[in-house]
């Protein structure tokens, strides 16, 4: 049967059973809009700016482990969605992302909205293609799909120039694929695998480093089963909150730069450490000569060998998929006669619960200011610690993933690698697609919101019923963090000055605005957002304390053991 | 240390770029880089002369096998193998000159490919130390324009790069 490349377009995205497709129209995508209109088998969600349409397919993927899909047009709607497509990479997420271009015989020619889209998103996709011929858009965008969700996920870009979609040939898609280039690796070493069980029945002082690997290769149950075979203590890392569970005792919380005193102790003084779909980044184990300072074996277990090795050296690596890695060690350590030493684990743990004598996250709240903290603790017991919570990036980011104890994976979605402003609304959308019933709150900020709050407009028109959760403390509180501790207490661009009444502009949009300025009107306007106002989108707007800093602190460079603490200022 | 790392790549429009990219982006060294299609067409094979430590060399290899388009990667430098570069040089040859040129190009097994009245365009084949040789045995004055391929190279005896 012969057909236009728009209809290819649109029969390859139903025959990959697409739910959503995120986008916003313009010239060069206009005839695959007209077979989307004349379509029903999935929706379309018209953002209000492409950035927002790439990090609402994020959220959808990163809430569902379904592939997000946006659609754009070329160049402003490419270059918009740069933002969006970075910020997935970084972090690892399946998307595909369709572009229109400028007609084939005009690629080169500085044509209206001409970008090289290609070359532009090169370093920030997993892969993209310029397709060429029409005859090819099939198999492309089976490509596409297929490299997005295997090996280590990411986003991959497929530009479209508009002559192509108008062109016809025979469509079939294709059942099968396979690539001579690309065959990425499932099953791990089986003779590492009985390394790392001898390692692990060895230690004296175990600790489990989980990260983001777990929450996207669904692998939560699995580490889950193995740290609580072993007894032994896990940290998350900011991308793995919820990939074990939270209020579990062996839980020793969120490690890194604003990690608990417990896990970063932990992290740092263990004798064998085992990391679980995690990459030693820089804002994880602070300067890594220091984390090398104590002698200690470690197994890396990673779909990607490049993230093996790279900042510091292992000694057991295993590449492959972890659930396939950790049902194989699973099984190893049952069936082996060791058992962990139980003398040495119990002097390891009193060491660990003395850590946590410091209670690193205690905070004081008064009568007469609302302390950050104090609201998302509130917010944690109002939803019953069962949200679904986005963030947008900054002190409230970190407040939220310390003080919302996610106990379940795929809840807790912020931009951890790239760490990109305005991504907490839009996140909330993409959530609530996935997840149609669901309670989704976006811990936010007020610099942040702005970046992308035309999308209260989208937000409106498809129903979300998000709760806005806006700690407004009038400055960049992490710069203005920064400023006070390394820059002399000059801050330097980091007041917000002229904010809108945001209860007035959430108003204006038909949505539900809310002020709260006092620390016993929290709780009282939490519950009225999510029971009076469980429908409806509420924008709650929580004067906080403008000097409140995020601690624990590793500073940028220092090791992890050289916290300062809350108490030592 | 130096090494020579050689890359099987689909030969699509943007392969060269990808690589090209990886290396700027992740501010490894590129000293050469070569290019061109193999005997079947679909395939490129690529020759980059990078240098680094043990380290960042495993990190290079690592991520060019995370590219896509990438089939296969081998550290030639870690056995036997041999490289090989071509050098065209122009050099003003008159006079006295003339015969001197001729000599040294003999030495080096170069060839005289052009040929004018005031000048040779010499062709030179070795590895890289020995076309600096040979600019350092030639006069400087007499060289008028000099380019050099790049590093080709290839595994010896049973070492083969193939699909």
């Amino acid at each position: 049967m012969q057909l236009t490349g728009a209809e290819i377009v649109i029969r390859c995205l139903q025959e990959e059973k697409v739910e959503y497709v995120f986008g916003y129209p313009g010239g060069s995508v206009l005839y695959i809009y007209d077979e989307l209109f004349k379509q029903d088998k999935f929706k379309h969600v018209l953002v209000r700016h492409e950035q927002a349409a790439v990090h609402a397919a994020d959220a959808y993927s990163r809430s569902s482990n379904k592939i997000g899909v946006c659609l754009v047009t070329s160049g402003p709607g490419v270059t918009n969605a740069v933002t969006g497509i970075a910020t997935a990479h970084m972090d690892s997420v399946p998307l595909v992302i369709i572009s229109g271009q400028v007609p084939t015989a005009y690629i080169g020619q500085d044509a209206f909205q001409e970008c090289d889209t290609v070359g532009i998103t090169r370093p920030c996709v997993k892969h993209n293609f310029l397709v060429k011929d029409v005859r090819d858009l099939a198999l492309t965008l089976k490509k596409a799909f297929y490299i997005a969700k295997t090996g280590r996920p990411g986003p991959v870009l497929v530009d479209i120039p508009k002559d192509i979609t108008n062109q016809k040939c025979d469509f079939e898609y294709p059942k099968t694929l396979s690539m001579r280039s690309y065959n990425p690796v499932v099953k791990g070493h089986g003779g590492q695998i009985k390394k790392a069980v001898q390692m692990l029945l060895e230690a004296k002082r175990p600790m489990i480093y989980a990260g983001g690997g777990v929450i996207l290769s669904d692998a939560s149950d699995r580490l889950t089963k193995l740290a609580q075979t072993l007894g032994y203590p896990v940290t998350n890392t900011l991308m793995g909150l919820g990939g074990y569970p939270a209020t579990d005792k062996q839980s020793l919380g969120m490690l890194g730069m604003h990690g608990t005193f417990e896990a970063n102790m932990a992290m740092q003084n263990c004798d064998v450490l085992i990391a679980v779909g995690a990459r030693f980044d820089d804002r994880v184990i602070g300067n890594p000569a220091h984390f090398g300072s104590v002698a200690r074996k470690i197994i890396h277990i990673d779909i990607d060998p490049s993230s093996i090795s790279k900042r510091v050296k292992v000694d057991v690596p295993i590449v492959g998929n972890l659930p396939d890695v950790l049902d194989e060690l699973q099984k190893l350590l049952e069936s082996s006669d060791g058992v962990p030493d139980p003398k040495a684990l119990a002097a390891w743990w009193k060491q660990i619960d003395e850590w946590r004598g410091k209670k690193s996250l205690k905070y004081k709240q008064g009568k007469e200011i609302i302390m950050p903290q104090y609201v998302v603790e509130k917010l944690y017991e109002v939803t019953g610690g069962d949200a679904f919570v986005t963030s947008d990036v900054g002190q409230h980011q970190m407040w939220a993933a310390q003080y919302y104890k996610f106990d379940k994976p795929r809840r807790w979605i912020n931009s951890g690698g790239l760490g990109t402003m305005g991504v907490g609304l839009p996140y909330a959308m993409g959530v609530r697609f996935a997840n149609p019933k669901a309670t989704v709150a976006c811990i936010t900020g007020e610099a942040s919101i702005q970046m992308n709050i035309q999308e209260l407009s989208t937000a409106k028109q498809f129903r979300l019923p998000i709760k806005i959760i806006n700690l407004n403390n009038r400055y960049l509180g992490m710069v203005r963090q920064w400023q006070q501790m390394f820059h002399g207490n000059r801050y330097a661009e980091s007041y917000v000055d002229a904010l809108p009444d945001f209860v007035m502009l959430a108003e204006s949009y038909g949505h539900v605005g809310m002020k709260i300025e006092r620390p016993a009107d929290v709780e009282p306007a939490l519950r009225e957002a999510f029971t009076k106002h469980k429908n409806d989108l509420v924008f709650m707007d929580f004067l906080t304390d403008q000097t409140a800093n995020v601690y624990p602190m590793v500073a940028a460079g220092k090791g992890l053991s050289e916290m300062i603490l809350a108490e030592e200022l | 240390m130096r090494h020579i790392i050689s890359i099987l790549i689909e030969n699509e429009a943007g392969a060269l770029s990808r690589v090209s990219g990886l290396f700027s982006a992740r501010a490894f060294n590129i000293e050469s880089l070569t290019v061109a299609p193999t005997e079947d067409a679909s395939l490129s094979r690529m020759t980059i002369v990078s240098s680094g430590s043990d380290d960042v060399i495993e990190q290079i290899t690592k991520q060019l096998n995370k590219l896509i388009d990438v089939v296969k990667v081998v550290d030639l430098s870690e056995a036997a193998h041999i490289e090989r570069e071509l050098m065209l040089v122009k050099v003003r040859a008159a006079g006295k000159d003339r015969e001197e040129m001729k000599r040294i190009a003999d030495i080096f097994r170069g060839r005289i490919i052009d040929v004018t009245d005031s000048t040779y365009v010499i062709e030179l084949t070795g590895n890289g130390s020995k076309l600096d040789a040979f600019l350092e045995a030639i006069d400087r004055a007499l060289i008028l324009e000099t380019v050099r391929t790049g590093v080709s190279g290839i595994g010896r005896g049973d070492r083969i790069l193939k699909v």
